[in-house]
């Protein structure tokens, strides 16, 4: 089976100013969303209490709602998490002086009683026989209506440090790849690579802000993970930049890059195809708590392979990229045989 | 061209041996168990103690499967959960006879189903976070500013002790902030203060303030290893807490400068465990001012005076404490519930050396005045008891009065649950719930396995023969990372789990260009040997090129992330170099081992390879080769 079947070099750089126009277009956007919207944090850098629960019979949001709302509670949602039976509730940052890890064992209790139940210590051996202490939900029938599956308390000073460090990474990302690809190929596709990737870390963000989903710690992994990843790509179509020119002497500069993207086009389009089955993979079983780390990957393995295609190729050759800056000093080291060392075109 | 030296398949070999050992304890699922550890920091669990373990377990017939000793703990592994309960009772009868004050933490745990030699090669699963497991996960801050300040504190007591053995006339010794400051009558005292000084209190550095003083501050490297100390002891401490509780496994770490992490499996309680960890308590000793202004401002009628503070006691409300700092938790050895010579219940109390020195000579001073015990939660402060000395104390002292036996063991266990040497408060907490935990397990590995079937599947249709090896190769690489996994025993929580998953995804691109150079150069025309070994060849450049980059993102979650970005990191890191090793070295031998020794080879079955033929571009002729 071959799927690509290209008999000439596609004129991919003939178009590169439409396809900046349009990179420029969505990035335009991406920011905007940015600064219009804003990032729907997770509580992870806002800080806040999640509390998961889970109904035996369908939850009903609503009552849940009301019931936390009697607390006196501002500002609190609940919505729907993986299936009709459990909810997640999300309280804000505390204000300064209430004890927020109490908060839990607040609501939890609120809920239980509003299910008609009590709460009741209880310290037993799972099935596996590893020890078990918790607290349980039970009503006087003996049924469980609400078990308490998940909670997380994250005090406001963590986040603030989360999202500096995060930058942080951000930044030693960004440096590291530009010098790494500087020193293997020439300061422009550096620079090139990394505008295009950062083009895509923009967009995803850009994506979350747009439909407000949750940007956690691990949405942040991904974004990094795909820097790193789709760069690959820039790397895979310099390398061959790189060989077509000492190559083919004659062609010109877009020539040489339509060549390179035209030859790697096959294996660029195989790769992402194979790790996008990986994700999706991921999107189908990895349930809510992988949700946004996949749907991350997702829209930055797309973007990413546009970018490098049609960016990053065509910023190289904006910035200049010539013949000289990538052939002249491996002809001279590599190849001391050959007859036109040194010659300039 | 297309061999492989003896060497590099021994090492493959052995590298799968390798593999296939560390990943073997991962299925085989786990198995109850009992856990025996030390509660106590003066008894170890050692080989006697396991003798009596087998001795009382053979005493209630129970025949375990195995037992197994190692970092101070011994584990026991059982056929199933009734002959676990039944062990945990006859062991704690047997090691613990006090109940009220056990020796020994009898907990129960999971164990590894894996046989018993494969645990003896140190080959144990993956070590699963708290977010596969289920339980509960702190995060504390410690308060670095009040351990200064009670350094701070600290400090200005020595220096009144020191001044005053050496008879230098000060007129006033107090601490502002973190420096200590120091009042004289005139310039010769204070030049012989300073001499003093300089020698007995050498992390200090003392300065001369325009009014003729002195003023200390700590040095830089005295504030960290203050610092340091205080974090390693609130560490400590909480151990002695956490112990109380009987978990299984508690994992109890600093994170960066001032964090500790907590975490106890199984565990679904916040509220106990908080109720255990969170006396975040800090002990001080004072004396209590019964001066007449004192009792002026307790009653009301005046302020409170200067050098002093107002407290609450437990019984008997306000008192008015001296802020100077007797003696703190840190030179508390140990307290204890007991009786004195009346018998009645009181608390016997032992002091370190310093201590001892300072409390003999505090009471000698003060007999028949009152000293209080303070202890400080989340900065509020609350007076325990405040005795009356009856004698000048040295480093064994009791404390007596009006309290019940119980009284006297609360107050001694408060006292003894050993002080934290800074305040913490928790800044993050997590629970997850056993069955949400099994569950995520369960998500995780079905999108790893649906991830690698996927990928399986596509690489062996696209690319035939070339493409079975890749899947193999793939395989490898899960193999030999969750080998790494396994024997690093670094916590695998689910986003590390994406992570392998992701790490499959990204390392078939090696293969990828492996297989997709090898046809590029069949389609130039090159023999079928000559493009195997080119493809290698050329591929390979790229193939780093691409892992660097990637590891460079890697490195960068690793060095900056914390928590679920962390554990996403480290198996992102590792996969990318069993990744290199797998996908090139290892498809490259079974490729050699298939084609290596076909000297008069025609074709490889490395699917269809296109090729437009040179001269008209327009036909559309095919061609395998």
């Amino acid at each position: 089976m071959e799927l690509f079947r290209i008999k000439r070099d596609i004129p991919f750089m003939r178009y590169a100013l439409v396809f900046n126009a349009i990179s420029f277009l969505t990035f335009a956007a991406a920011v905007f969303f940015l600064f219009t919207r804003g990032l729907h944090f997770s509580i992870e850098f806002t800080g806040g209490t999640n509390i998961e629960v889970h109904y035996a019979q369908t939850a009903d949001a609503e009552k849940t709602r009301s019931v936390i709302a009697g607390l006196g509670f501002e500002d609190v949602q609940v919505q729907n998490f993986g299936s009709s039976h459990d909810l997640m509730i999300r309280l804000p940052a505390a204000k300064q002086g209430t004890k927020q890890p109490e908060l839990v064992d607040q609501v939890f209790g609120a809920l239980c009683s509003a299910e008609s139940g009590q709460l009741s210590q209880h310290d037993a051996v799972s099935a596996q026989g590893q020890a078990e202490s918790k607290k349980v939900c039970t009503t006087t029938a003996g049924a469980e209506p609400v078990v308490l599956s998940r909670s997380e308390v994250v005090g406001p000073s963590v986040g603030a440090e989360l999202a500096q460090n995060g930058a942080k990474a951000l930044a030693f990302v960004v440096i590291g790849i530009v010098i790494y690809l500087a020193f293997r190929f020439e300061w422009k596709f550096g620079l090139a690579g990394i505008i295009a990737n950062l083009h895509d870390v923009v967009i995803i963000l850009g994506f979350f802000a747009f439909f407000r989903w949750e940007f956690s710690l691990t949405v942040l992994a991904a974004v990094l993970a795909v820097l790193g990843y789709s760069v690959n790509e820039s790397v895979v179509i310099f390398d061959r930049v790189r060989e077509a020119f000492r190559r083919w002497r004659k062609l010109s500069t877009p020539e040489v890059i339509d060549h390179a993207i035209t030859s790697t086009i096959s294996r660029t389009i195989i790769t992402h195809g194979c790790t996008q089955l990986v994700v999706l993979s991921m999107l189908i079983f990895g349930g809510p708590t992988l949700h946004y780390f996949a749907v991350a990957l997702t829209i930055g393995i797309c973007f990413g392979i546009y970018s490098s295609v049609f960016v990053a190729a065509a910023i190289a050759m904006w910035l200049g990229v010539k013949r000289e800056d990538l052939v002249k000093v491996t002809l001279s080291k590599d190849d001391p045989s050959d007859p036109n060392a040194g010659a300039v075109v | 061209m297309n061999r492989y030296p003896l060497w590099k398949y021994v090492t493959l070999v052995v590298a799968l041996l390798i593999g296939i050992i560390y990943t073997l304890p991962n299925v085989f699922g786990e198995a109850p168990a009992v856990q025996v550890s030390s509660s106590k920091v003066t008894v170890k669990v050692d080989d006697a103690a396991a003798d009596r373990i087998q001795a009382a377990l053979k005493q209630a017939g129970i025949t375990p499967d195995f037992t197994q000793f190692e970092a101070g703990s011994i584990k026991v592994r059982l056929a199933n959960t009734d002959e676990q309960i039944k062990a945990k009772d006859a062991i704690n009868a047997a090691l613990n006879p006090d109940q009220n004050d056990p020796t020994y933490i009898v907990a129960l745990n999971l164990l590894s189903r894996s046989p018993q030699w494969l645990s003896a090669l140190h080959a144990f699963p993956m070590y699963l976070g708290l977010d596969l497991r289920g339980g509960v996960h702190f995060l504390m801050q410690v308060d670095m500013k009040a351990a200064l300040t009670k350094k701070a504190e600290s400090l200005a007591g020595d220096v009144r002790l020191v001044l005053r053995d050496k008879d230098i006339r000060h007129a006033g010794v107090e601490r502002d902030g973190d420096t200590v400051k120091i009042a004289f009558r005139d310039d010769a005292t204070r030049k012989a203060a300073e001499a003093v000084l300089g020698n007995t209190q050498p992390d200090v550095i003392w300065t001369e303030t325009a009014d003729g003083g002195l003023s200390g501050v700590l040095k830089p490297q005295s504030i960290k290893a203050v610092q340091d100390a205080a974090i390693a002891q609130n560490i400590t401490t909480l151990h002695n807490r956490v112990n109380a509780l009987g978990t299984s496994e508690p994992v109890i770490q600093q994170q960066g400068p001032d964090r500790i992490v907590v975490e106890l499996p199984g565990v679904q309680d916040t509220a106990r465990a908080k109720d255990i960890i969170g006396r975040t308590a800090t002990l001080e000793l004072r004396m209590v001012d019964e001066s007449a202004e004192a009792m002026a401002a307790l009653t009301g009628a005046g302020p409170v005076p200067f050098g002093d503070e107002r407290y609450v006691d437990r019984k008997y409300g306000p008192i008015i404490v001296k802020r100077q700092v007797v003696l703190t938790g840190d030179d508390l050895d140990d307290a204890q519930s007991s009786f004195d010579e009346n018998h009645n219940p009181s608390v016997a109390l032992r002091v370190n050396a310093k201590g001892a020195r300072v409390m003999q000579e505090v009471s000698r001073e003060n007999i028949g005045k009152r000293m209080a015990i303070l202890l400080f939660e989340k900065g509020k402060g609350e007076v325990v008891t405040s005795p009356r000395i009856n004698s000048e104390l040295s480093n064994s002292f009791q404390i007596t009065g009006a309290m019940s036996t119980q009284e006297t063991a609360d107050t001694a266990l408060l006292l003894r649950a050993g002080s934290l040497a800074a305040p913490m408060e928790t800044i993050e907490e997590r629970t997850i719930g056993p069955s949400l935990g099994a569950d995520n397990i369960a998500k995780g590995v079905h999108s790893v396995i649906g991830g690698f079937l996927a990928v399986a599947a596509f690489m062996c249709v696209y690319y035939m023969l070339f493409g079975l090896f890749s899947a193999l190769a793939l395989g490898f690489n899960l193999l030999l990372l969750v080998a790494v996994l396994s024997m690093i025993q670094s916590t695998v929580t689910l986003p590390g789990i994406a992570a392998i998953a992701l790490v499959l995804g990204m390392a078939i691109d090696a293969n990828v260009l492996i297989n997709e150079r090898i046809r590029e150069e069949l389609r130039a025309g090159a023999a079928p040997q000559t493009a195997i070994s080119l493809g290698y060849e050329r591929a390979f450049g790229t193939i780093l090129d691409s892992n660097v980059t990637t590891l460079i993102a890697g490195v960068a979650l690793l060095a900056f992330g914390s928590g679920p970005v962390r554990g996403f990191a480290v198996v992102h890191c590792l996969g990318i170099l069993t990744s290199m090793f797998s996908s090139v070295m290892f498809s490259r031998a079974l490729v050699n081992l298939w084609y290596g020794r076909q000297k008069k080879l025609k074709s490889l079955a490395i699917g269809q390879v296109w090729k437009p033929a040179p001269e008209t571009p327009d036909d559309k002729a095919e061609a395998k080769v």
